[in-house]
């Protein structure tokens, strides 16, 4: 009549539905938390940048489940309080501030009272909300593209095959069953019957009866030699063996890399842009391919790869030249990177100065080097707030700008833009990842 | 001697527990609530879950099987937040109004916890459902889980077939009103999950039938000539026709709003089946936790003298028994409010102390039941019949008054003082008594609201009327924000005005 269950097997987030319906209503507040979260975060996971789940506080204005309910003031109320130590009939109180007088009322009534609460998203639904409907570029039409290795795989077992992919617990197996059904005879048997001929031939002479259970026992040797032969200990029929397909695997490996301009005329205005946008693309790419790398690679007049701390914040002089940090990356891809084991993904950031005619030597490398090798590179120019002229026309700019754009005239999975203020910055890279329409490729520019 | 024979009867030893030793543990358990204490149970079910689990649990009303909705993710995001971060410990089991009593019992429990939790939850907890008058009437423990599985499917199919948001919609303004979709007085009646089942189907039918024969129901055919100049006659005619004026306004509304379709209103009738399953335990917090309390205190005290628990289980449990009853007094930072388990197990013990030792205050106060040897059966008896409210009012003495150092505050918005009015003395025990048992009385505590006339023929705009008491007002956001949702049930405008209460 009655039973204990143990239910701490049961599948465990019962309450996931909930929990996805909980999102998806309090989706714009949270989405402008996750927003602005994104400003104080380093790349590197091992920094902190990406931990396993994101702390949000969000308001909890929206998410309110109004009730109809008393007013907690005003009225004539009566509360009956535990523990009187010297009150007597007639005292009076002051009437306690922020409506704390109500002694009857419990502390546990719903929680809607707070103005906001926090709770943790996980990564998953972090980027899930930060990159709301964005789509990696071009994945469909750039199939081609996608870098694929082989590899095998295990398919099942087969009746013939090479001895090394014996597969020998199930050979085993169907040799047992073979031999309990065809009832072959044990070692152990075929040495019982010997013993005893040899314990009969011990006795000799032997009589006539002894003889003729001799001649017996000999006749079942032979029988049980014969019927060991004829039901072997494994015959061809039992054997199994391991089968590998070879199949394609698609590459989820991706590096980016991070080309900055810090030459001294990228302050830490300039910086700071660069560095949200390196970010985003970081944290974008994390949500699509299971491993990715970044690499730092920063320039004046020379170019060299570096962490992320000199990255961002170390100084460095010299003059500007921006093919210095496009031949580094080759380099970099050339030693450490095969174009079929990774994806790379490009994104540099610069304030649009350059070198002489160094420009076109960068239009020929991205051209002719990088580009058919990257799947993605995004050109950002950091300008000025007051470049009222450069933002909105897009013919206008430096020679480096110019280069650019017939770079992007040429090549699909090439963009720029410019940005002036952080809050470019991600409307700028959801313009980037956008869905695009096919054909309308260059309307988005 | 005696220690050996002890040692030997002892349950278990040590922290760990074991199905075996949870086993034996409920059989004595069973043993002394049965036949000692002559409790009354349904069979139980216990169930083993993980912290993760309750958290679930805690969210959902305590019920395994509620439906899907944000509100109840919102619950567990809080709640997960205050527990990881050690703000809020989580209790140690839930148990549930169902025949098979189910209780959840928390994996971390050490054995001497889990067996104050079955002593609690599966016998305390467990006849008190069985028994008290307001859960026999009103709820139908033996068909609460399928009728949760029949919402929380309904309602997956709704969204499936109407959209997330159509659903969210309408269950965020039926769970605004949840606390005014329970009849309070009427009888519900009580018809069986296929029963109920078969005629959601039927209502359906009738629904989708009933759009196409809307030309010759009764309301369009009838003589006009009906509505006579008189303005009363006819507002009473048609309070009549829809019987007004109604306490349940999400009965109201699921039948008779003009434009909810058939599955919006099977939500409406989800939410406040659920709101009345709920309702009685609202209304018996103390006597549920005093009585389970009483039970588990009364039990482990017997395994211990039985020479059935250690030395140190027995510590434990009276370690957590005691957490468990403290009742922080009014000025200490931990008050907040009165403690339902404090008070229901002091008073449940104390009817036990009139019932042995009587005092001649007490004979004076309750001459029906001081110096009965039958403790048990008085006992029983008020936990079948009476609520927190009814129960206070009858058996609070003034011994316990003076115990607990109760007096009464009088809060007069129009008085820039608080003013004392009784104290635990001759002349404030009846006072304190009553306004004690009022604070229990979810009459007074919840907002009076009935709809009370609705021209179906004219604007039909839906009238409500408060009835104020004690001038308490409505909170002023709340209400607005009720009475849109309200109107989105509703398709019309909907009017809350004010009355002073008769």
């Amino acid at each position: 009549m009655h039973h204990f269950i143990d239910r701490r097997r049961n599948p465990k987030g019962k309450s996931l539905g909930n929990r996805q319906r909980f999102l998806r209503r309090a989706r714009d507040n949270i989405k402008e938390r996750v927003d602005q979260s994104v400003r104080g975060k380093t790349l590197q996971p091992e920094n902190g940048g990406l931990s396993d789940g994101e702390k949000v506080t969000i308001p909890s204005k929206g998410l309110k489940e109004p009730r109809l309910a008393h007013s907690t003031t005003g009225g004539q109320r009566h509360h009956v309080l535990p523990g009187n130590k010297d009150y007597v009939v007639g005292d009076t109180i002051p009437r306690p501030q922020g409506g704390g007088g109500q002694g009857g009322r419990k502390a546990s009534e719903d929680g809607d009272g707070e103005d906001e609460f926090s709770f943790t998203l996980s990564q998953e639904e972090y980027l899930e909300i930060l990159f709301d409907g964005l789509e990696l570029p071009d994945l469909v039409e750039k199939n081609t593209f996608e870098t694929l290795t082989v590899g095998t795989r295990r398919a099942g077992l087969t009746t013939a095959g090479s001895p090394n992919n014996l597969n020998l617990v199930r050979t085993m197996r169907n040799s047992l069953g073979r031999r309990i059904a065809l009832q072959r005879p044990s070692l152990a048997a075929q040495q019982d019957v010997e013993d005893q001929i040899a314990l009969l031939e011990a006795k000799a002479p032997l009589t006539a009866k002894q003889k003729e259970a001799l001649s017996e026992l000999q006749a079942r040797l032979d029988y049980l030699n014969r019927k060991r032969k004829v039901v072997g200990y494994i015959d061809p029929l039992d054997l199994r063996y391991d089968t590998f397909v070879p199949e394609k695997i698609r590459n989820s490996k991706a590096v980016v890399f991070c080309l900055m301009d810090v030459s001294g005329s990228m302050q830490e205005r300039e910086k700071d842009l660069s560095k949200r946008f390196f970010l985003l693309l970081h944290l974008f790419l994390t949500r699509g391919y299971e491993h990715t790398e970044i690499v730092f690679i920063r320039h004046t007049h020379h170019a060299q790869e570096v962490d992320e701390e000199t990255f961002f914040y170390a100084r460095e002089t010299g003059g500007t030249i921006v093919s210095t940090a496009l031949e580094e990356m080759k380099k970099i891809i050339a030693d450490r990177y095969p174009t079929d084991e990774w994806n790379i993904y490009g994104a540099q950031a610069s304030d649009g100065e350059n070198f002489g005619n160094d420009s076109l030597r960068c239009k020929k490398l991205l051209l002719e080097d990088l580009l058919p090798v990257c799947q993605f590179y995004a050109y950002v120019e950091i300008v000025d707030e007051d470049a009222d002229m450069l933002l909105s026309n897009a013919d206008a700019g430096e020679d480096l700008w110019q280069a650019y754009r017939q770079v992007k005239e040429a090549v699909q999975h090439f963009e720029m833009q410019r940005v002036s203020l952080p809050s470019h910055i991600y409307p700028i890279f959801r313009e980037f990842f956008l869905p695009k329409i096919k054909g309308a490729q260059n309307a988005g520019g | 001697m005696q220690a050996v024979k002890t040692s030997s009867t002892v349950l278990f030893d040590g922290p760990e527990w074991t199905f075996e030793l949870l086993e034996k543990a409920r059989d004595i358990i069973e043993d002394i609530a049965l036949q000692d204490l002559g409790l009354d149970v349904y069979p139980n079910q216990i169930e083993i879950i993980s912290s993760e689990q309750m958290l679930d649990a805690y969210s959902c009303a305590g019920l395994p099987l509620m439906y899907q909705h944000w509100s109840f993710g919102k619950h567990f995001v809080r709640d997960e937040t205050l527990y990881r971060t050690g703000r809020q410990g989580l209790a140690y089991e839930i148990v549930i109004n169902s025949n098979p009593c189910i209780s959840y019992n928390m994996e971390e429990n050490t054995m001497a916890m889990q067996t104050l939790v079955m002593a609690h939850a599966a016998f305390g907890h467990n006849h008190f459902f069985k028994n008290n008058y307001l859960f026999r009437q009103w709820t139908d423990a033996a068909g609460i889980h399928d009728y949760l599985a029949f919402a929380k499917n309904y309602i997956i199919a709704c969204e499936e077939r109407y959209g997330l948001t159509a659903v969210e919609d309408i269950l965020d303004a039926a769970h605004s009103m949840q606390a005014q979709g329970v009849f309070r007085y009427g009888r519900p009646p009580q018809p069986t999950v296929a029963e109920k089942e078969a005629m959601q189907k039927v209502r359906e039918g009738f629904e989708s039938s009933q759009s196409l024969l809307d030309l010759w129901t009764d309301s369009t055919m009838r003589r006009d000539d009906e509505d006579s100049d008189n303005e009363d006659p006819a507002v009473s005619a048609r309070q009549r026709e829809l019987n007004l004026p109604q306490e349940n306004i999400l009965y109201f509304l699921e039948k008779n709003s003009p434009i909810l379709k058939s599955w919006e209103r099977e939500i409406l009738r989800i939410v406040r089946s659920l709101a009345q399953y709920l309702y009685p335990q609202k209304q018996t917090k103390v006597m549920n936790e005093g009585c389970a309390t009483f039970v588990h205190y009364y039990i482990i005290n017997e395994l211990y003298q039985q020479g059935r628990l250690t030395q140190g289980a027995y510590m434990e449990m009276m370690h957590s028994h005691t957490n468990v009853v403290l009742q922080p007094e009014y000025d200490d930072p931990r008050y907040s409010g009165i403690n339902p388990y404090a008070l229901g197990f002091a008073m449940m013990t104390d009817i036990r102390r009139i019932c042995e030792t009587p005092t001649d205050e007490d004979r004076d106060w309750f001459p029906d039941f001081a110096g009965n040897p039958n403790w048990r059966g008085v006992l029983k008896d008020a936990w079948a019949n009476y609520r927190d409210e009814s129960f206070i009012q009858q058996f609070l003495s003034p011994h316990l008054i003076r115990k607990f150092k109760l007096f009464t505050l009088s809060n007069d918005a129009n008085k820039p003082n608080l003013v004392v009015s009784d104290i635990h003395n001759r002349a404030g025990y009846r006072d304190i008594r009553r306004e004690l048992a009022r604070s229990y009385d979810l009459a007074y505590l919840e907002p009076d609201i009935q709809v009370t006339d609705v021209d179906l023929r004219g604007d039909r705009e839906l009238k409500m009327t408060h009835f104020v008491r004690n001038d308490i007002q409505l909170d002023r956001d709340n209400r607005e924000e009720v009475l849109k949702h309200a109107r989105k049930l509703w398709g019309y405008n909907v009017k809350m005005s004010v009355e002073v209460a008769p």
